[in-house]
């Protein structure tokens, strides 16, 4: 047989994704399009009230109009009301006391989803309205639940390295500033639903959800239903965006469904219309971040003291985490030998918040971003050289006394993205143009900026210890491979390049791996799909796993042919001779060895590199196993009648790694990137009484593609050692790095300084009106 | 359930809609009652469907149709956006309608949202509403006693509320076609770029005489008070008055000071306020621009 | 008279042009009918106010939200789903195009956007940037920032010239 060329392996490419088919015919199944045999559908009652004592909950009503209907309270629950997650301070259902308003009291099931809407409508709700924490100025001033006196803390923590007193005494100038962001919605397009099946006491539950983190619910299920773990199902049915939105809610809304279904006996849906699940599920947290920098008069920082405030809403949820990478990034991409950090989440009576992409970093880096473009204005420096000065290089430590490695590329994305759009000449022509003033005459004002962050993949800290990360790689009959990961595939890509990269570690063309459902019941637990972590840890262990499976067959086969397995070799699905002549082909293999009764699956487990430490007490060590670096510049259009902003076009320089598959890679920066541009202009909630006002999608307002820029994106491939393919993760890092370059756009273009998010038309009017204006700068022209 | 009936001619529509027995509610491209009827989960005893009537659709020209006497271009009340903005008759004269019809919603609702429905919804922030404002347009409304012709400026009673007697429907809107050389202008300051609901939006057409005077001059305005009505204080600054900055100025400071808008959940009191007076400011300068 | 224009509680029209008779609530949202009564789920549901643009249809060949439409209308009419463009086996180009340049991500506002998407290529057979931006523009996506959405387009009009589509992966620009 003539002997074959060695195929180029799958990584690196890009081929189709395999959900992709199904996708762009309808023919993939969503939660709401399940039909199951006698199911029914569930509804929720929630009190309107930010803050109150529930006095009563009256089903009657609800019975007498549809006496069929089932209504369920706290007092109904198997076990502990309490949503499985940091703290337990999460209730299932509010038993006594209301802490935020449209917080569920009670559930309804009925046999049709409009009988179950009008039944929940039908419960009486009587509650006496306390007194509420709505902001975090109020929180500040005393929390009742906290005594009345002091606020309520949800978590605290600090970061310091040397002695930042001594810096700031040490300093040429001191550059103080404060920063606000607001909430934000994700807006997946698919809503939050869930199916709950019980199949009784013996066989157990079973969860059908729109989720991200299996492993999460079904920890949660466990604890509230007090069933052994291999009793409790749960699996993920494909899932129509997450954003972090789909990593802790569902805990809530799948325990719903479930406890519906326990109490019927038969399945129970709970799919949320829009409206719904704006004012029931988490956002990302409102912050207030103040800076007090030194610097000397070249532009070197030399001391960073930084307070964080995060407004955690009602309960917990995972807000400590959240904190504590926001903490971590909040200085900025910038070295800086006297460093404190201290941050808190505080409670308000609001609905709680949770995770959403970024997981904080955006928050703090918007404030170090926009900080940064201060100082410089102070020092009369440009925002590409002040950052050029202090962008943290190879070998340099960070504020947990963590030294980067070889793969630190703030500078080269820094330089990648203005180069490209010659930054530097442009920003300040614009500058020189405000400084000589324009006409009033209605002519568009351009405006340029910039921004770069850092974001780390992967669990903060020793997160990736505790969790030991177990994934697979299943041998079928005909050679076929299967990945068996319970991280999901909500839109990323997750499935294609789990293919991609067990396809190259094993031999095996791409066509021949598929991805296993994410199912409790089946596939081991790869942890949750957040954090960056996805490709870089679990696609890591496949990696491990596939290559285990390569060596156990080519050890097969090497025994068949009386050869020695190390001279053989398995190249795109055909074991090879040294002199390339094919001794079998894989598919031939597989069924042997499956026939000769080998064993089918390989799990490997995550084992960070020993010297890899955090101390979580003192915040010292290595924070995360690698850092992704992006730079931003934005080019904007700003109407000077009514100060609409037009992004017109955005260059996105990512260090990512490796790039296993660049169009989804490229995809997840460029969908980061307009969720984060528009956070900085566009989305905005307005709280009335501790109730969110922007409650539809006709109010919450989100980028059409009329209001989206052409986009360009940089792929800066310089792989880090912390995972086997050198990929970092992607999906979090654009949306820390848009919002400030968008607002450090619009002031190039207006002279307009935002310190608050979003910069709506309506923020820049009362900026400019407050004085908050620059003055331009043409000292360097 | 509700009772549907698809009347065969517009008396027909008028005498279902007219009898309180039928308690019957009109229905077109329900791009509006489609939303509400599902938010608030509610449902109609009757409706009446007015899509299929062929004496509200079309778009034509009528000489001698309007008030004044001059040629008006004639639109039935349940033409769609997409036909008003592709239609050449309205693109010809009345450049401002084709504009505001393309910034109603995006592809999908143009092709379903119809003008009357538009009008008679009454929101404040309709979009066609500012524009034919400025056009000065009748409207013709039919009803259980029968046809009248009405100004539109006149048709607006208060937050919701319109002149329409019970029964009554929107047949068709009159628009005087602009003499030639009227300048026409419009300008929306929506949410976003497309799917927007109005934080303002403002219509003018006036014409420069001869003498460089400009005469004609209305302005449309929306979402900045409880009905889309007329700015006269900004009018009158510009009436009879040369095209430039001092008019413009002049106009401007006349229409913040005669509009009291409030703040919402798309915008605020003073930003509306603000930029109405910017964008009279630049319709007006613009008009001194193109002087030619 | 009044009998004589009532509707009757029977609606016909034609879905992927097989004839349907359909009976029920006149003001039913067609898009409830197409999921719920017909089993027709690819359209999907994002927002019920028509502002997402997730449950389009072509309703006689036009794009419409079908959250919007009530059965009372559809009397007559020709309804297309994203079931009746091409099956998995045999996609559409500008299906093809939509997963080969990454203009899917999570799925759900996908086949709204391929249908608007392809009912504008069935008029218009070189639309430019700024014309597919203003008729994609009622529907919303949140993965992909529309980069790729606009690329798959692009391609589809460039396979068509004959020029045959740009290979996926392209577009990267290097530093």
């Amino acid at each position: 047989m003539a002997s074959t060329a060695a195929p180029p392996g799958a990584v690196g490419k890009s081929p189709p994704r395999p959900d992709g088919p199904a996708k762009v015919t309808g023919a993939t199944r969503y939660v709401d399009d399940l039909a199951l045999p006698g199911m029914w559908h569930g509804a929720t009652v929630r009190c309107p009230y930010p803050a109150a004592r529930l006095l009563r909950l009256d089903p009657a009503p609800a019975l007498a109009a549809d006496p069929e209907v089932v209504v369920l309270t706290a007092r109904d629950l198997p076990g502990p009301n309490v949503i499985q997650l940091i703290a337990d301070d999460w209730p299932v259902l509010a038993a006594e006391r209301v802490n935020h308003a449209c917080e569920p009291v009670a559930l309804v099931a009925a046999p049709t989803r409009a009988r179950a809407l009008a039944a929940a409508a039908r419960v009486v709700v009587e509650a006496e309205e306390l007194p509420a924490v709505l902001t975090l100025d109020e929180a500040l001033r005393g929390d009742p639940r906290a005594g009345g006196q002091q606020p309520l803390v949800l978590a605290a923590c600090t970061v310091e390295r040397g002695d930042v007193e001594a810096g700031l005494a040490g300093a040429d100038l001191i550059i103080e500033g404060s920063y606000e962001t607001g909430h934000q919605e994700h807006i997946y397009i698919e809503t939050h639903g869930a199916i709950g099946i019980w199949h009784g006491e013996e066989a157990g539950l079973e969860v059908i959800g729109s989720l991200q983190c299996p492993y999460y619910v079904h920890k949660a299920l466990v604890r509230l239903f007090g069933l052994p773990p291999e009793r409790v199902r749960v699996r993920q049915a494909p899932t129509g965006g997450g954003f972090g939105g789909k990593e802790d809610f569902p805990n809530v809304i799948c325990a719903h469904a479930a406890l519906l279904s326990r109490r019927c006996g038969r399945p129970v849906k709970i799919v949320y219309d829009r409206h719904e699940d704006i004012i029931a599920t988490t956002k990302r947290h409102p912050s207030r971040v103040r800076h007090r920098t030194g610097v000397r008069r070249d532009g070197t920082l030399v001391a960073q003291d930084i307070e964080v405030l995060l407004d955690g809403g009602a309960y917990v949820t995972l807000s400590p985490v959240v904190l504590s990478r926001a903490v971590l990034h909040a200085g900025g991409p910038y070295r800086c030998p006297n460093v404190r950090i201290r941050g808190r989440v505080l409670a308000t009576n609001t609905p709680p918040n949770g995770a959403f992409r970024g997981f904080g970093a955006p928050q703090t880096q918007f404030a170090a971003e926009r900080h940064m473009d201060r100082i410089a204005r102070a020092l009369g420096l440009d925002p590409l050289a002040i950052r050029e000065r202090n962008a943290y290089r190879p070998g340099d430590v960070t504020p947990t006394g963590q030294r980067l490695d070889a793969s630190t590329n703030a500078l080269e994305c820094l330089r990648a993205a203005a180069e490209r759009t010659r930054f530097r000449e442009r920003w300040r022509a614009i500058e020189r143009e405000r400084a000589r003033g324009r006409p009033d005459d209605g002519q568009p004002w351009q405006g340029i900026g910039l921004a770069l962050v850092w974001h780390g993949s992967g669990f903060t800290g020793d997160g990736e210890r505790r969790l030991g990360a177990r994934a697979g790689v299943r041998l079928l009959p005909g050679g076929r491979l299967e990945v068996l990961a319970a991280s999901t595939d909500f839109g990323q890509g997750t499935s294609a390049v789990f293919c991609q990269l067990v396809a190259d570690a094993a031999g095996v063309p791409l066509e021949q791996v598929q991805v296993h459902e994410p199912d409790t019941a089946a596939v081991p637990d790869s942890g949750p799909t957040v954090a960056s972590r996805t490709v870089m840890i679990v696609g890591g262990v496949l990696q491990r796993a596939a290559a285990q499976l390569r060596a156990r067959l080519l050890a097969f086969a090497a025994e068949r042919a009386g050869l020695k397995a190390e001279r053989l070799r398995l190249v795109g699905g055909q074991v090879l001779d040294p002199q390339d002549r094919v001794v079998a082909s894989f598919a031939e293999l597989a069924d042997a060895y499956l026939a000769a009764g080998g064993e089918a699956s390989w799990i490997a487990q995550h084992q960070p590199p020993p010297e890899i430490r955090f101390d979580e007490k003192t915040y010292q060590g290595t924070a995360y196993p690698a850092y992704g670096w992006c730079c931003d510049v934005v080019e904007v259009r700003v109407d000077p009648d009514t100060l609409a902003v037009r992004p017109e076009r955005v260059t996105i320089a990512a260090d990512v790694g490796r790039a296993i598959h660049p169009v989804l890679c490229a995809g997840q920066l460029e969908g980061g990137t307009l969720q984060a541009l528009a956070w900085g202009y566009l989305e905005e909630i307005k709280l009335e009484r501790g109730r969110y006002l922007n409650d539809r999608l006709q109010t919450y307002i989100i980028p059409t593609v009329l209001d989206t820029p052409d986009m360009e994106t940089i792929l800066i491939e310089n792989p880090t050692p912390a995972s086997p393919s050198g990929a970092k993760g992607v999906g979090e890092l654009p949306m820390d790095c848009g919002a400030p370059a968008i607002v450090a756009a619009i002031e190039n273009a207006t002279g307009i300084a935002v310190h608050a998010l979003p910069a709506s038309p309506e923020r820049l009017l009362e900026a400019r009106r407050a004085g908050q204006v620059v003055q331009p700068q043409h000292a360097g022209a | 359930m509700s009772r549907a009936f698809r009347p065969r001619s517009l008396q027909e529509a008028v005498a279902l809609l007219g009898d309180p027995e039928l308690g019957a509610v009109p229905v077109a491209g329900c791009t509006d009652l489609m939303v509400l009827d599902h938010a608030m989960r509610r449902s109609h005893r009757a409706v009446v469907d007015l899509l299929g009537l062929a004496e509200l659709r079309g778009i034509r020209w009528a000489e001698g149709g309007g008030s004044a006497g001059g040629p008006v271009v004639e639109i039935g009340a349940a033409s769609t956006f997409s036909a008003i903005r592709a239609d050449p008759l309205v693109r010809m004269h009345l450049p401002i309608l084709a504009e505001a019809a393309a910034t109603i919603g995006a592809w999908q609702i143009q092709n379903r949202a119809t003008i009357g429905g538009n009008l008679a919804n009454a929101s404040p922030a309709a979009d066609s509403a500012p524009v034919l404002l400025a056009l000065d347009a009748e409207l013709v409304l039919v009803g259980p006693a029968g046809e009248r012709v009405v100004p539109y400026r006149s048709f607006h009673l208060g937050y919701r509320k319109t002149l329409l007697a019970p029964g009554e429907l929107i047949a068709r809107i009159r628009v005087p076609v602009p003499v030639p050389g009227t300048r026409q202008r419009f300008h929306k300051v929506g949410t976003r770029q497309a799917q927007a609901i109005s934080k303002v939006v403002l219509a003018m057409c006036c014409r420069r005489e001869p003498d460089g005077l400009l005469r004609g001059v209305r302005f449309g305005v929306g979402s900045v008070a409880p009905v889309p009505r007329r700015l006269r204080g900004a009018e009158q600054a510009c009436e009879g008055r040369p095209a430039g900055a001092a008019t413009a100025e002049r106009a401007a400071a006349a229409a913040a000071a005669e509009v009291h808008p409030i703040d919402d959940v798309r915008s605020t009191a003073a930003y509306r306020r603000e930029v109405l007076a910017r964008l009279v400011r630049r319709m007006v300068l613009e008009l001194a621009a193109d002087a030619g | 008279m009044q009998e004589a224009i009532a509707v009757s509680d029977t609606v016909r029209f034609t879905v992927n042009g097989e004839p349907r008779c359909w009976q029920g609530e006149p003001m039913a949202r067609l898009l409830d009918v197409l999921r719920y009564e017909l089993g027709l789920t690819g359209t999907k549901e994002g927002c019920g106010e028509g502002e997402c643009g997730a449950c389009t249809v072509l309703l006689d060949g036009e794009p419409v939200c079908a959250c919007l439409v009530p059965m009372l209308q559809c009397e007559g009419r020709a309804v297309q789903t994203i079931e009746g463009l091409g099956g998995a086996d045999r996609l559409e180009p500008v299906q093809r195009a939509f997963v080969e340049a990454g203009g899917v991500q999570c799925g759900a506002c996908t086949p709204g956007l391929v249908l608007t998407a392809w009912a504008l290529l069935q008029r218009e057979p070189r639309p430019d940037r700024a014309r597919m931006r203003e008729a994609l523009a009622g529907n919303l996506c949140r993965c992909t920032g529309y980069e790729r959405i606009l690329r798959a387009l692009e391609h589809t009009i460039a396979a068509r010239q004959g020029g045959g589509a740009p290979a996926a992966g392209t577009g990267e620009a290097t530093p």
